[in-house]
């Protein structure tokens, strides 16, 4: 049985239509990235998924039960963007906190900020705390008992390098152990290569779903040379290239991605006019960009 | 009933962090302290033990001092949780918006309590002192002291309804101390000028006692008033008002927190995170 099983979802504001039939299945173990801009409606999709918000038609279940019940609360974890406490607290103190309010024992909160790297944080006051650890004590606290899906909006903004790797380790086990992971994100590069599907969502469609992979061929982006030519052969590069474009000296051209080796041996055949020639291929950036402006954005 | 426990255990050491719990014991053992000192000079004609005549003034003191604590306590409840963005996440747990309410209510009462027993207490022992006959006093005592917590806790329920209304701290700080002029002060005000203008006595009679009822600040006094046979020792309203049988002013200041409780819930529900 999926975690998260959402047909035709939409929601709207007035005139503005958030969410517009959004269909997706989450199942066990599977990790899934929401992409898109601010004001796409990942965090409306997330806060409906969460029962904090209605939707209008549509129907959606969450671990078997409808959202925002108890049943479905108990089995999600929620990791808001910006994670917000109260300054008052320590860490040590909202962990315990929200275990008692999971029904777990107040005794594991150190363990759980021990596996997020704040241990030695735990006892000082949370307004002391800096954006990242703000964070892992989101983080931490949606480790707490075996939540069968967990949601985190845009759960990397604000962790250096280092503390994003630990932090996709960490959803790798969670994973492994059966639960869904759902995140979001403005970036592809953010989600890096640790999901296991990319759902691209634009002006509340979703305009793209697949592996990175999937994503990557159906683009079916252009490639770009960009080629230097060697001190007085410019004019003549140009000349055999006519379709290139030339900036500073230097040219540069695209091709589908069929052609580019027969676009390589032409530019081969130039020899040594030709100083140094870099082939780019679309980057992550290109691909998100490619489906979210297809939706008219 | 552990996430209520668990609520007002982490709403308390807030509350004791933000200096709350000080202020309040402060605020309530100072004036108590002033009134105890004012009051000393002019008693032994009246009849009444020393200790019932504090109580008397602890009564009028309480009307204002009691709702004001409480709303300053409360407006923050909601609207602060919104503003600081912790709502949403905290509404995702497995535990209703009525158990967060009474949660935050429970550590809030503990709060007034300690602040009505350390004010009253500061008060009935300089009364004690000085009187031994004080001793008959100490049943009106217990009775402000209870009641006093019970009319905290409706106007704590009515800051919490004013912070869900609100949603931001600046507008719920506004609604609050709006709620208390027009509750205690100008309702009052309002109900002597329709005594005044009243010619027939038709208001006097059969609107006045009923509107006093409906008051929760003037049913308090009326039921402390009344029940401790003090009234010769107070003036106001409440002494125009002793034809009103206690049963009715107990049954308004008992039915008010439980009403403040539902108004709050239901605004509550309407907040959207």
């Amino acid at each position: 049985m999926p975690t998260l099983t959402l047909q035709r979802l939409t929601k709207t504001y007035g005139s503005l239509r958030a969410l517009s039939e959004v269909s997706l299945t989450v199942a066990p173990g599977e990790r899934v990235a929401l992409l898109g801009h601010n004001g796409a409606g990942k965090s409306t999709l997330m806060k409906i998924i969460l029962g904090l918000i209605p939707y209008d038609t549509g129907s959606l279940q969450v671990t078997g039960a409808a959202p925002g019940s108890a049943e479905a609360r108990r089995n999600v974890a929620y990791l808001p963007e910006n994670a917000a406490f109260h300054p008052a607290l320590t860490g040590l103190e909202q962990m315990r906190h929200y275990l008692a309010l999971r029904g777990e024992s107040a005794a594991l909160a150190m363990g759980l900020l021990d596996r997020v790297g704040l241990g030695p944080a735990a006892r000082r006051r949370i307004g002391t705390y800096s954006k990242g650890m703000r964070q892992r004590v989101g983080l931490a606290q949606t480790l707490i008992g075996k939540p069968r899906l967990l949601v985190l909006d845009e759960p990397t903004s604000g962790l250096d390098p280092v503390s994003r790797r630990d932090f996709y380790e960490l959803l790798d086990g969670l994973a492994a152990d059966g639960a869904s992971i759902l995140l979001s994100s403005h970036a592809l590069t953010e989600v890096e290569a640790r999901t296991d599907r990319i759902l691209i969502l634009s002006g509340g469609v979703l305009v793209a779903e697949g592996a990175l992979a999937d994503l990557r061929r159906t683009a079916a982006l252009p490639v770009a040379f960009h080629i230097t030519p060697r001190a007085g052969a410019a004019a003549s590069v140009a000349a055999a290239l006519p379709e290139a474009r030339v900036h500073t000296g230097n040219l540069t051209l695209t091709c589908a991605q069929e052609d580019k080796l027969r676009l390589l041996s032409r530019i081969m055949a130039l020899g040594d006019q030709i100083a140094d020639v870099d082939m780019v291929p679309p980057s992550l950036e290109d691909i998100y960009s490619h489906f979210s402006k297809r939706a008219g954005q | 009933m552990n996430r209520i426990l668990a609520t007002s255990q982490t709403e308390f050491r807030i509350a004791l962090r933000n200096r709350w719990v000080a202020i309040s014991i402060a605020m309530m053992g100072l004036f108590s302290l002033v009134l105890s000192a004012a009051g000393s000079s002019a008693t032994g004609t009246i009849g009444a033990d020393r200790l019932s005549v504090v109580v008397a003034s602890l009564t009028s003191l309480a009307v204002y001092l009691v709702p004001l604590v409480a709303l300053l306590m409360s407006f923050d409840a909601i609207a602060g949780e919104v503003e600081r963005g912790t709502l949403p996440l905290l509404l995702t747990y497995p535990v209703s918006r009525p158990q967060i309410l009474i949660g935050k209510l429970l550590a809030h009462l503990a709060i007034l309590t300690l602040a009505v027993a350390v004010g009253y207490g500061i008060a009935a022992l300089a009364a004690l002192a000085l009187d031994r006959g004080a001793v008959a006093g100490l049943p009106a005592l217990w009775r402000l002291m209870w009641s006093s917590v019970v009319l905290g806790a409706t106007f704590l329920g009515v800051g919490y309804a004013a912070s869900a209304v609100a949603r931001r701290p600046s507008g719920a700080a506004g609604l609050a101390i709006g709620l208390w002029l027009g509750v205690i002060v100008l309702y009052d005000l309002g109900l002597l000028a329709a005594i005044v203008a009243d010619k027939g006595g038709v208001f006097a009679a059969k609107v006045f006692p009923l509107a006093l009822l409906a008051n929760p600040a003037d049913a308090f006094r009326l039921y402390n008033l009344a029940a401790s046979q003090a009234t010769s020792a107070a003036a106001g309203v409440a002494g125009a008002a002793s034809t009103i049988p206690v049963w009715a002013s107990l049954s308004s200041i008992l039915a008010w927190p439980v009403l403040a409780l539902v108004l709050a819930t239901a605004s509550f529900r309407k907040v959207t995170p």
